[in-house]
């Protein structure tokens, strides 16, 4: 009972029954339809899925940055450090965006500002959010890309984002996210355009600073191998909905979700030799026309008839690890 | 950033020879201003000593070169129809010419650029298709037809603004709208699709993301960088208001230069219609050189590259 009450004290961040609709020409696409999870001081949650399994429209609405319309947060909470942000002002949520909920974003190359200095972008979100003198903001920004390994800071803070090449400006994009301490880090694919070396080297630095600072970080992503690399975690997305969610070694050791199971098996591996990689048939559902039922149901090789009627229950497997299929119960 | 400024300072320079060699050449090619000049009455001797005065006995490259020089010290010549130096003409004429070109090109800027931040960011709005209908208008409408309305309706029909001249403070504002019109129009556009683009951009989002209120991020992270497409056509469009203003002096009988050139080319005064034509380059390079600097104050790529 002590070590509940521990825990349910470390969640910073409690997401409860989340949905965000777009209205579109064709209909209204639930992009995110009902998620609920937890994150915990200090922790990694990995939020796995294929392209438009509704991962990043997860991660902007978090931020309340989806764009409305044709977006709309229709129900849910996201109570963030004891208040719930979608009850916030416009005015509120930017005092909350980048201090307390920051995000790194996909792509180095374009989400850097072309016309402003490094020390410029670095020091906005400082300034923006601690009342503090110009001077202290510099050495805050400083400091941060200090953090980040960057070589040279002092004169990287006066060069233009085209002069950096694309591991270093992920790593400003990696400072700007860190710059005000926040409790809560979404890291958006923050590795799909680099290198191999490169990205381990900055999946190791966000691991570090992450340790430094107890930050709580949400990892999107469809790489697995990042996942039991980086994540405590892991929630598996479909067509809107967490299908799975459990600890990485329940998720790697005892997959229940026939999609989880799917989405591991196409994973290739290293010291297996095949002619031709594992990959799930079919295609996701388009999302605004859902079948009543799992949306999976199409693709999965165990589907029974209940399957094409319900949208199957959330079961328990283990503590901490549930997924939501018929198969369980 | 001194590199970039001193080629583009360079390009300038090759430019205005290029163009004055070919003024040269045409006005050579146009046939003999002798034949002008002299009437049916005029003997060989006449002939031969107007070519004396006039340096027609040199070889073409002396003649290039005397041209060259005069120009350099301002002087182009004598206008035949005036009969006095055609550098007096011109500078007659100047400031009316700078004067429309300038307010047409204010006009052009201050129309087309709020319209078009203000119909990129509420897309579909009101003032969106307001913009929409100001952009078809004045894309499509020839100048010459454009100021005609304008004269029936706000000269004629109303008797608010005069017809032609510039007399009043108020004559300017005619002529100076159908100038500037499609040019404004051809702002809004340009500004509400870099806009568009720009406010889609990842950086955006990041700014957002920062906690940048939406009016500091439209205004600083976009606008700046919506500013570079317009920014470009700036530099055709401040030579082209400044220089292209014949079809509209002519509408409105306004005393410019473009004006003085149609009189020229109608009385046959070459040496006056290539000073025109210098003049009108020269104006053209210093516009697009002000807005290559200004270009790599806005753009840190261009001033590092």
């Amino acid at each position: 009972m002590v070590t509940q009450a521990a825990t349910e004290r470390d969640v910073v961040l409690r997401v409860n029954d989340l949905r965000t609709y777009f209205q579109t020409r064709w209909g209204t696409v639930k992009a995110v339809d009902g998620i609920s999870f937890d994150l915990r001081r200090g922790e990694t949650l990995g939020i796995v899925g294929e392209s438009g399994s509704g991962k990043s429209v997860t991660m902007l609405s978090l931020m309340r940055l989806i764009p409305m319309p044709p977006g709309r947060i229709v129900s849910g909470s996201i109570m963030l450090d004891g208040e719930d942000l979608l009850q916030l002002s416009d005015g509120e949520m930017n005092r909350v965006r980048g201090s307390k909920i920051a995000l790194i974003i996909q792509d180095p190359m374009t989400s850097l500002n072309p016309v402003f200095t490094i020390g410029n972008q670095v020091s906005e979100a400082i300034a923006i959010h601690q009342n503090i003198p110009k001077r202290s903001v510099m050495e805050q920004a400083l400091s941060v890309l200090r953090k980040v390994n960057i070589p040279a800071a002092e004169s990287r803070m006066r060069d233009y984002p085209h002069q950096l090449s694309g591991g270093m400006r992920q790593r400003v994009v990696g400072a700007i996210g860190i710059s005000c301490q926040p409790q809560v880090l979404i890291a958006d694919e923050p590795t799909t355009s680099l290198d191999v070396t490169i990205q381990a080297q900055y999946l190791a630095l966000l691991k570090e600073l992450q340790q430094d600072s107890n930050v709580a970080l949400i990892f999107i992503t469809h790489d697995f191998g990042i996942v039991a690399k980086m994540c405590d975690r892991v929630a598996v997305m479909y067509a809107g909905r967490i299908v799975e969610q459990g600890s990485v070694r329940d998720i790697f050791n005892r997959p229940s979700h026939p999609y989880t199971e799917a989405l591991l098996a196409s994973v290739p591996r290293m010291e297996e030799d095949v002619d031709r990689l594992y990959s799930i048939e079919g295609q996701p559902p388009t999302l605004h026309d859902l079948p009543p039922g799992c949306p999976f149901a199409d693709r999965c090789q165990y589907v029974m008839e209940r399957c094409r009627e319900e949208y199957p229950t959330r079961t328990t497997i283990s503590e901490g690890h549930d997924a939501s299929c018929w198969r369980l119960i | 950033m001194q590199k970039y400024l001193v080629r583009r300072l360079g390009l300038a320079v090759v430019t205005i020879i290029a163009v004055s060699l070919i003024i040269f050449i045409m006005s050579r090619a146009s046939g003999d201003p002798r034949h002008i000049m002299l009437d049916d009455y005029s003997t060989d001797e006449d002939w031969e000593r107007m070519g004396q005065v006039l340096g027609l006995d040199k070889p073409y490259w002396q003649q290039y070169l005397i041209f060259l020089r005069d120009a350099v010290q301002g002087d182009l010549g004598q206008s035949v129809k005036e009969g006095r130096p055609v550098t007096d003409v011109i500078l007659e004429r100047l400031p009316a010419t700078l004067y429309l070109g300038l307010t047409a090109f204010a006009i052009s800027l201050l129309v087309g650029i709020p319209l078009g931040i203000l119909s990129s960011i509420k897309r579909g709005s009101l003032i969106d298709q307001i913009g929409k209908i100001v952009a078809m208008l004045g894309q499509s409408a020839p100048p010459f037809w454009l100021g005609i309305m304008l004269i029936i309706f706000f000269a004629v029909a109303w008797e608010i603004l005069p017809p032609y001249g510039w007399d009043d403070w108020n004559s300017i504002v005619l002529p100076a709208v159908t100038l500037g019109w499609y040019y404004a129009a051809a702002n809004l556009r340009l500004v509400r699709s870099a806009m568009l683009d720009v406010l889609d951009s990842e950086y955006i989002k990041l700014a957002r993301a920062k906690g940048v209120p939406y009016r500091g991020v439209v205004l600083r992270h976009a606008f700046r960088n919506a500013l570079i497409p317009p920014l470009t056509f700036a530099g055709v469009t401040l030579g082209a208001l400044v220089t292209g203003s014949l079809v509209v002096e002519t509408v409105f009988a306004w005393p410019g230069l473009g004006k003085l050139a149609i009189d020229a080319l109608f009385a046959f005064d070459y040496p006056l219609l290539q000073g025109v034509v210098i003049v009108f380059t020269l104006l053209y390079v210093l516009a697009a050189f002000s807005v290559d600097v200004l270009y790599a104050y806005i753009d840190p790529r261009i001033r590092y590259a």
